[in-house]
C-alpha cells in the first residue's frame, strides 16, 4: 500500500512541500510538478530535508516542468530523478491512492 | 452493487482568503449523499476554518463556519485536527467550534466530531484512505 503525493507549489512560496515531507510514509512517492519542481534542486534551503528522505521515499520531478524552467537534470538533488508524462501516469496507476498537496 | 469507500477531504487553507475552504465544504455536503465512509482532515492553515467567533459582516462574504455544525446531520462525524498545526498557530481545541453529532448507535448521545491527532496519526490516516480529495 503506497501513496503518490504530488506537490505543485514552490517551497519558497508556501509550506506545501514541507507539509508533504511531514506526512509521507516509507515506500511512498513524491512527484514534483509545476512550480513544485524547484523543490528538487540542489543548494536550496529545503534541499537537505529533501535529500534526507530519498532513502525512504522516491522523489521524482516532471521533465516538462523542469525544462520549461531551465532546470537540467544535473541540478537535481542526488537520488531525485526526472519522470515524463507517461511515467506520471504509470506512477498514478501503480500506487493505491494519489494525494495532491495544493 | 455499491462498495463503501473511505474518502478523506484534506483542508489546508484558511477560510476567506481563497475559495478553497468553502468549496471543500460544498463538496463534502454533496458527497454526503453517496453514503461513503467520510473523514475530514484539518492541517496547516486549514485549522483556521474551525476557529470560533468568525464574523464576516465586515468583509461581505458569507460566514460558512456554522455549516460545520450541520455535518453531523449528514453522517459526517469525523473531523481530524492536527495538533502540531494548532500549536504552530497558537491555538488549542478550546479555540475551535464545538462540532458535535448524535450517535445513533449510542442512544443518540451527543458526541464531539473534532478529534485531535498528532502529525504521525494524520499521516497514518492519510495512508489508509481509498480516495483523498485535497483543497
Amino acid at each position: 500500500m503506497s501513496t503518490l503525493h504530488t506537490v505543485n507549489k514552490s517551497p519558497f512560496a508556501t509550506q506545501t512541500l514541507q507539509s508533504c515531507l511531514n506526512h509521507v510514509k516509507d515506500g511512498d512517492t513524491i512527484l514534483m510538478i509545476e512550480d513544485g519542481v524547484y523543490g528538487g534542486t540542489v543548494g536550496t534551503t529545503i534541499a537537505v530535508a529533501v535529500a534526507a528522505i530519498t532513502g525512504k521515499v522516491a522523489i521524482r520531478v516532471l521533465e516538462g516542468d523542469m525544462a520549461a524552467r531551465g532546470i537540467n537534470a544535473d541540478r537535481l538533488i542526488n537520488g531525485v530523478t526526472p519522470v515524463d508524462y507517461a511515467g506520471f501516469v504509470k506512477l498514478a496507476a501503480e500506487t493505491d491512492r494519489t494525494q495532491a498537496w495544493l | 452493487m455499491s462498495e463503501v469507500k473511505k474518502f478523506l477531504y484534506v483542508n489546508r487553507k484558511a477560510p476567506y482568503g481563497t475559495i478553497y475552504a468553502l468549496e471543500a465544504l460544498e463538496v463534502v455536503l454533496i458527497g454526503a449523499a453517496f453514503d461513503q465512509d467520510v473523514s475530514l482532515a484539518f492541517l496547516d492553515d486549514g485549522v483556521f476554518q474551525l476557529a470560533k467567533g468568525q464574523n464576516t459582516k465586515g468583509v461581505g462574504i458569507k460566514n460558512f463556519s456554522p455549516t460545520f455544525r450541520a455535518l453531523g446531520d449528514y453522517e459526517v462525524t469525523k473531523l481530524y485536527v492536527e495538533k502540531e498545526s494548532l500549536d504552530e498557530r497558537g491555538l488549542t481545541l478550546d479555540d475551535l467550534l464545538a462540532v458535535t453529532y448524535e450517535d445513533e448507535d449510542d442512544d443518540y448521545e451527543e458526541k464531539p466530531s473534532i478529534r485531535l491527532v498528532s502529525r504521525a496519526e494524520m499521516a497514518d490516516l492519510m495512508s489508509t484512505q481509498d480516495v483523498i480529495l485535497s483543497f
